[in-house]
């Protein structure tokens, strides 16, 4: 067996309340391609980002050649010779691709910059590395098309000496044709004994490229596997299973009317998109992060426009301008980006919950206090909301406070539909108990409930029905009877259903 | 802390006064208790270097030198709440300035002068507020673009020279000399400007929404706000204010004047206003603060006069002033090292 290049031993990391990853271990020998697969917040990212020095671990040791080494900046990372290439590299928009490359490291004559001899270098490197006709270094940042950006990452990583890379989904935004450019690249790198670490959800890639596969569950390193000795359906039932049964609670739920009706919509970043969501039900959009599911969410609020398709609401067709057009007529989204996208931060819980409704609390415009405190103290108590008043700056909130301050808003709307796109991201296990109880509530009083999730064991505990998505388009729709994390996991990865 | 022995009948009282302080604390805010020590330092500095400053000709002066300035303040806290910047303030008092003193001297009517003003006014801050929402332009470019632009017209239809004379118009005269209950009216205008900000703001949805929108325009705008509807509202109210500023100008000089008087107001209501807490990306600040920040560059402009400091000094003060402000404001939001500075 070749030599070790990179041993990681009993790394753990957590963020508030969540454990990133809990005593991993992994090594990546000197001519190899070790991919890590595992679903969305299986650990992959903590771990590329401890390897990076963006992230520091709790605990763990890491070796590189055998010498144990402290990864504490990403100017350590570089200095030992640890590459990430990032999913979504830092590009500087009026810039060469060659300045691009060499940002920080420019060759100079004198004081001034050495053009040629920087131009002559990053052609070469282009050359190297089997690029040639794919990039221009004298291409300018802002006009580069994705795959090109994953390029000048790659170039900027091949750089100095190299022991270790790591590929972070870089054939997400390649064509077959670039993808093919890099794997042999790649074999190149194993070949002068490099070792290569390989992260993707393409399961046909990874079968293809990695020598050995490693399967991340939960922060936890659930298993590795010798590439020719396993196949994607082993694979895919490594990377499923966890057991969060206990925290959902099902009322009985009965699905009235049809609220939304979406018919063959298409947006500049979904394709043809059709499902129902009725009175009383949850329905999720389930699949992988970048499988279009946020865009979905953004253009049935009438945040982005429809370039083809209808949307109806409660049978009406409705032309959707913008979210106020969809506020109004029933439709509410409590977004991602909970703190950048929801959240008034510095003001109080209180104005926090009233936001939507202040026109409804006025008389002649004015707000009146005693029954907006009212609300925001009805909303405190039956959403276990836990802060000391209701005057509270909502920024010393704990993410899962945070998160119901924002369920407050709509609920106190009377929403007809509510789309919660990943509403339990950031939060503890407890707070995500109590958002799942909510959620439950609301479908049994007859709201109509669309959650965006990431997560399998949330889809399958919240769903009346799943509509997985991957690339865009729907890949397939399954009754929560007939559901199960393969099922979900296969639509939203596989690139045929299974 | 006493406490004295309890009244069997009466409930224990609510607030220790211990606490009544710190709530009082709490509604003046911790920026505003600092404005007032430093107003209490300079009078203390002004007055003790010479004792003239405490005569009530004085504050009277002080009074109505800061009303225009004061009422611009207030407004440009509004706009500044919103997260935006509106620089053209002054030259939008210049243009309606000179408007109103010409359509005075042709009708001979101070009413009509003065509509005329107003509505020009407003059509100066409607045309900022399309410019920054349809053609997506930074308030700051805008408005600096209109500052000059706006400057240029007062200039070009007053041939660049004051216009007319109002002095002998009894309603111009009451609004630059006249007294209600012995109190200027010029500062009567500034308090009723600044008081009806405040109630806006504190206790109507538009109030709160102008918060909102500055404080997070996604989160506003998912929450159904519709904030081209602020935007524009805000730069036709700043519009509005600015000619309400432009005819006590003229009122006070008692003529049409396009640029003399008005020039380096936008500074000086932004300096106010970022002195007075309001946040340069908007969503944070107060109508109080800003009035204390008014009377404070008031008593230090009227003090250096009085202290025959050199003149030029005003403006190196103002300018090093409103660095200061926001010097304080990004210490206290513990602004982290992200993004450009090294």
């Amino acid at each position: 067996m070749a030599p070790a290049a990179l041993v990681m031993e009993g790394v753990s990391k957590h963020f508030a309340g969540v454990q990133a990853l809990s005593n991993v271990g992994l090594t990546a020998r000197a001519g190899e391609v070790l991919a890590l697969m595992g679903e969305n917040g299986a650990g992959k990212s903590t771990l590329l980002k401890i390897l990076s020095g963006a992230y520091a671990p709790e605990a763990g040791r890491i070796q590189i050649d055998g010498k144990p080494v402290t990864i504490a900046s990403p100017a350590d990372a570089h200095r030992l010779g640890v590459r990430v290439v990032a999913q979504e590299p830092e590009i500087i928009p009026y810039v060469s691709v060659a300045e691009n490359v060499y940002a920080g490291a420019l060759p100079r004559r004198g004081r001034l910059i050495d053009r040629a001899a920087l131009r002559a270098k990053v052609a070469a490197d282009i050359e190297r590395s089997g690029f040639s006709g794919m990039i221009d270094p004298d291409q300018l940042g802002n006009s580069l098309s994705p795959a090109q950006r994953q390029l000048v990452e790659i170039l900027r990583a091949l750089s100095g000496t190299v022991r270790v890379i790591a590929f972070d989904e870089p054939t997400s935004s390649l064509s077959d044709h670039e993808a093919e450019t890099l794997f042999a690249l790649i074999r190149r790198l194993t070949a002068t004994g490099i070792a290569v670490i390989y992260v993707s959800h393409r399961m046909k890639e990874i079968l293809h490229i990695a020598t050995r596969v490693l399967v991340l569950r939960d922060g936890q390193v659930v298993g590795e596997r010798l590439a020719e000795e396993t196949d994607e359906k082993e694979l895919v039932r490594m990377m499923v299973g966890r057991d969060l049964s206990a925290l959902f609670q099902r009322s009985a739920r009965s699905p009235g009317r049809t609220i939304l009706s979406v018919e063959n919509v298409s947006s500049a970043d979904v394709r043809d998109i059709s499902f129902e969501v009725r009175a009383g039900e949850v329905v999720v959009l389930a699949g992988l992060v970048g499988a279009g599911r946020t865009e979905l969410a953004r253009a049935v609020i009438g945040d982005v426009p429809l370039t083809a398709g209808k949307i109806r609401v409660d049978g009406r067709a409705l032309q959707l301008r913008s979210p106020r057009d969809a506020v109004r007529a029933g439709l509410c989204l409590a977004p991602e980006e909970r703190k950048a996208q929801a959240l008034l931060m510095k003001r109080s819980v209180r104005e926090n919950i009233s936001l939507a409704v202040l026109q409804r609390l006025s008389f002649w415009h004015v707000v009146n206090r005693r029954e907006e405190r009212q609300l925001a103290e009805r909303y405190l108590r039956e959403l276990h909301i836990r802060t000391p008043s209701i005057e509270q700056e909502v920024a010393m909130l704990s993410g899962g406070n945070q998160q119901k301050t924002v369920l407050a808003r709509w609920l106190a709307r009377d929403s007809k539909l509510l789309i919660l796109d990943e509403p339990t991201r950031g939060v503890d296990v407890a707070a995500k108990a109590e958002i799942y109880a909510i959620i439950d509530r609301l479908a049994a009083r007859g709201v109509a409930v669309l959650v965006v999730s990431s997560e399998l064991p949330e889809v399958l505990g919240l769903a009346d029905r799943i509509v997985v998505m991957k690339g865009g388009r729907v890949s397939g729709t399954i009754e929560r009877a007939d559901a199960t994390e393969e099922k979900i996991l296969s639509l939203a990865i596989l690139d045929k259903a299974a | 802390m006493s406490q004295s022995l309890p009244d069997a009948n009466a409930s224990p009282p609510r607030h220790p006064p211990r606490l009544v302080l710190r709530r009082i604390l709490e509604a003046i805010g911790v920026q505003n208790v600092s404005l007032l020590i430093a107003l209490a330092l300079l009078v203390a500095f002004i007055g003790g270097q010479n004792s003239n400053f405490f005569y009530s000709s004085n504050i009277a002066t002080i009074g109505t030198t800061v009303a225009i300035v004061g009422i611009l303040s207030v407004v440009q806290t509004v706009v500044m709440l919103l997260g935006g910047l509106d620089i053209s303030v002054s030259s939008q008092a210049g243009l309606t300035s000179v408007v109103s003193a010409m359509v005075f001297m042709a009708t001979q009517s101070a009413f009509a002068g003065i509509v005329a003003a107003l509505v020009v006014g407003l059509g100066t801050g409607l045309l900022n507020g399309v410019i920054i929402i349809y053609g997506r332009v930074n308030a700051v470019i805008a408005t600096l673009a209109t500052l000059a632009a706006y400057r240029g017209l007062a200039n070009l239809i007053s041939n660049g020279r004051a216009q007319g004379y109002t002095g002998v118009d009894h309603v111009f005269i009451f609004l630059a000399r006249g007294t209600i209950v012995g109190i200027p009216v010029l500062i009567w205008i500034l308090v009723v400007v600044a008081l009806l900000a405040q109630l806006v703001l504190h206790y109507t949805d538009f109030g709160r929404n102008i918060y909102a929108v500055g404080g997070n325009a996604t989160a506003a705008r998912l929450a159904g706000i519709p904030l081209n509807r602020y935007i524009l509202a805000v730069y036709m109210l700043c519009g509005f204010v600015s000619a309400l500023a432009g005819v006590l100008l003229t009122a006070r000089t008692g003529s049409g004047q396009p640029t003399s008087g008005s020039q380096g107001l936008e500074l000086q209501s932004i300096t106010a206003a970022a002195l007075g807490g309001c946040s340069m990306q908007g969503g944070k600040g107060t109508i109080v603060g800003t009035i204390f920040a008014v009377v404070l560059l008031g008593v230090l402009q009227n003090g250096l006069i009085i202290l025959n400091v050199n003149s030029f000094w005003q403006d190196i003060a103002q300018g090093a002033l409103l660095v200061i402000a926001v010097v304080i404001q990004q210490r206290r939001a513990g602004g982290r090292g992200i993004g450009l500075p090294m």
